[in-house]
């Protein structure tokens, strides 16, 4: 597989791409910082049984100029794309959010705006010869939450967007999958106390891979999150407005 | 970052202080305002733990990319959270090891060096830090970066080998993994009877083979004191291996805290007979699975709950050559009289100090013992000190909790010189530990 990851350099996203090189995959990766993504490129190249060299690009979620020449750089480094996958996304608690308007405007434009601008740039390089569009959402867009109002309904909008980006093209050829990730125990919620459920990072890279290489639409990471979810799902609004969750 | 109330820290022996871990993949950032680092916190006592006035470690295991390697020489450079666990998935089966292993796995980089660990192998090999780390990357404690090695700042470099990471926070590592015939190991093992037999057993073992570890029974007494098993091995060539494949192991985690009142002498007792007899031929060889061989304890993960709440320390000292057997001797009746009931008692004879001023191994046997923590657990590790300062022998800093710090000064006649680094490197003593407040009289 020949993959471009938007996010590599931290969290799933590294988990992902070393799943990938350690099984022989060929990957590109996107990212902020210059110095960062050398790095991750020697940890990937290292854990590459082959060796293959990894290539670079910077793009960043709050600049959509920088979404086309990254993508493009990519498909030129690896000859095609098989799949592009994307981790990158802003988190912040619910409080910070509400203590700070300009922060939420940011969030609220790159976890959703510019998420589905970079995916409707990758959608259409993929769409030409069939590959896989693997994008992380969040159990947090599944039901209207107290703890994440905002961030939630960022990734709420962006499910939706997956969810028809799937009945739309998937007869032609395009694959998509949506990652909902629970609690995932990585560098962006470490000043977070991890909930019961609480998964490692190369726990979801394995869900996630497995999910690419089948074409699997949506993947709960980790499984009980889908069974968690549809009991959240189905509560009457009078228990949602009672508790905490 | 806030603090939940009530939160506590501990190292892997469960005795827990008030504070946290900042986790970070961000470590050269992140290290500019820490007073100290952790990597996956398997240190026994307080290495790992934050001065009582600070609370908050920075946890390095998120910091875990490898930076360059070099499939030709096998040299390797790498973020001190990289584990040498994720290193032996990745690299044994390409026929790469790391130069020296400890007992477990679940340790980083970054601790290794600190620790100055040594393994079954330290009478050929020595530690890892003090012989084979080429080059380290420090933050030191004005905030700059300074690179240092054998031949780079060499005084800091050896402060830093076993330093318990006090001398600055380990960034990155730099060392050569070794090429080895195959993942296999061709292992021996050996029932021996009594003490004399044991010492005589390490030595001829240590002479042919180079790794050599031995369990010792340390309940028996009288004439079978110091009876138990040794392992010793070497890799296994490539035509003994036959090209099988390493299957990777599933590991059990150990699901609950163990009630402290069940680990009482009678049970550790009956654990330690079948542990010896259910090794009934005298001496076997064959091909073992490296993990097994290497690693036996991590096949259980969190086996520390074993112990319960109260948790344990690990008393591990070295008795040096100079003390000869019957300094050992002296060591085992002490603690046999004392009572102290041991599920897990290791010994190996270690081979030449290495270059770290702190770093643990001299030559001498190393005995490494579980001690449940007790009332009189302070009172033991009292005594077994004095007997140790008594043979001229030391401890080892990354097993410590009850040490003294006026004992600790008498094994230790090398502190004057790791003072002066500290003292050139961190005037202010801004980078320090639970352990090191304790011991070297930091502020709090």
């Amino acid at each position: 597989m020949r993959a471009a990851i938007f996010g590599a350099t931290h969290g799933m996203g590294r988990a992902i791409a070393r799943r990938l090189s350690e099984r022989g995959d060929r990957v590109f990766i996107l990212g902020i910082d210059d110095d960062d993504l050398a790095r991750s490129a020697a940890d990937l190249k290292a854990r590459s049984p082959q060796g293959h060299d990894v290539g670079v690009a910077v793009c960043d979620l709050a600049d959509t100029g920088t979404f086309a020449p990254a993508l493009q750089a990519a498909e030129d480094a690896l000859g095609g794309l098989d799949a592009v996958i994307v981790t990158a996304a802003v988190f912040a608690t619910q409080e910070a959010l509400e203590a700070d308007l300009a922060r939420t405007e940011v969030l609220l434009r790159l976890d959703f705006t510019n998420t589905v601008v970079f995916c409707e740039h990758a959608r259409r390089r993929l769409q030409e010869r069939g590959g896989t569009l693997c994008v992380f959402s969040s159990v947090a867009g599944d039901r209207g939450r107290k703890p994440v109002v905002l961030y939630g309904a960022a990734k709420a909008g962006l499910s939706a967007y997956l969810e028809a980006l799937d009945h739309k093209h998937h007869d032609a050829g395009l694959k998509v999958v949506c990652v909902k990730p629970g609690f995932v125990k990585t560098g962006m919620t470490a000043g977070l106390k991890p909930p019961p459920f609480a998964a490692e990072p190369e726990a979801v890279a394995k869900l996630v891979v497995r999910a690419i290489d089948r074409g699997t639409p949506v993947v709960y990471a980790t499984p009980i999150w889908r069974w968690i979810m549809l009991v959240i799902r189905s509560l009457p609004r009078f228990v949602m407005r009672k508790i905490g969750f | 970052m806030r603090e939940a109330a009530g939160e506590t820290i501990a190292g892997w022996g469960n005795v827990p202080v008030p504070g946290h871990e900042r986790l970070t993949e961000d470590l050269e950032g992140a290290t500019r305002e820490a007073i100290l680092c952790r990597g996956l916190g398997r240190s026994y006592g307080d290495s790992s733990l934050p001065p009582p006035g600070a609370r908050e470690v920075l946890g390095t295991r998120l910091a875990d990319r490898i930076l360059d390697f070099d499939p030709e020489t096998g040299r390797i450079r790498a973020e001190a959270g990289l584990s040498l666990f994720e290193l032996n998935r990745l690299f044994l089966r390409r026929g790469w090891f790391a130069p020296v292993s400890p007992g477990t796995q679940f340790v980083t980089l970054g601790g290794m060096v600190a620790a100055d660990i040594h393994g079954k192998a330290h009478h050929v090999d020595g530690c890892f830090a003090s012989h084979h780390v080429q080059r380290l990357r420090l933050r030191v404690a004005d905030g700059s970066i300074v690179e240092c090695g054998p031949d780079r700042e060499p005084e800091l470099f050896a402060a830093t080998c076993g330093g318990m990471g006090l001398t600055g926070h380990i960034l990155e590592v730099d060392f050569d993994l070794r090429s080895i015939p195959s993942p296999w190991i061709m292992a021996e093992s050996r029932r021996v009877a009594d003490l004399d037999q044991f010492l005589a057993a390490l030595k001829d073992a240590s002479s042919r083979l180079p790794f050599v570890v031995g369990w010792i029974d340390c309940l028996s007494r009288g004439r079978s004191m110091g009876r138990g098993i040794l392992d010793a091995g070497r890799w296994a060539s490539a035509e003994e291996a036959g090209g099988r494949p390493v299957p990777w192991k599933r590991r059990l985690t150990f699901p609950f805290m163990l009630p402290s009142w069940l680990l009482a002498r009678p049970t550790v007792q009956l654990a330690n007979f079948a542990y010896y007899w259910k090794h009934l031929p005298k001496v076997r060889r064959g091909l073992r699975h490296p993990e097994s061989f290497w690693y036996p304890l991590d096949v259980v993960r969190e086996w520390n709950r074993l112990y319960g709440r109260r948790g344990f320390t690990q008393y591990q000292c070295v008795i040096p050559d100079a003390a000869g057997r019957d300094g050992v001797v002296r060591f085992f009746e002490l603690l046999t009289a004392r009572g102290g009931a041991s599920f897990l008692c290791v010994i190996k004879d270690c081979g030449p100090e290495g270059r770290g001023l702190l770093s643990f191994p001299r030559p001498g046997i190393s005995i490494a013992l579980d001690i449940p923590v007790r009332d009189d657990t302070q009172a033991l590790v009292d005594a077994l000190n004095e007997r140790v300062i008594a043979e001229g022998g030391r401890i080892y800093l990354a097993k410590d909790t009850f040490t003294r710090a006026e004992h600790f000064r008498a094994m230790e006649p090398r502190l004057a010189a790791f003072t002066a680094v500290r003292d050139r490197w961190d005037p202010e003593r801004r980078i320090r530990s639970a352990q090191s407040v304790r011991l070297l009289g930091d502020p709090p």
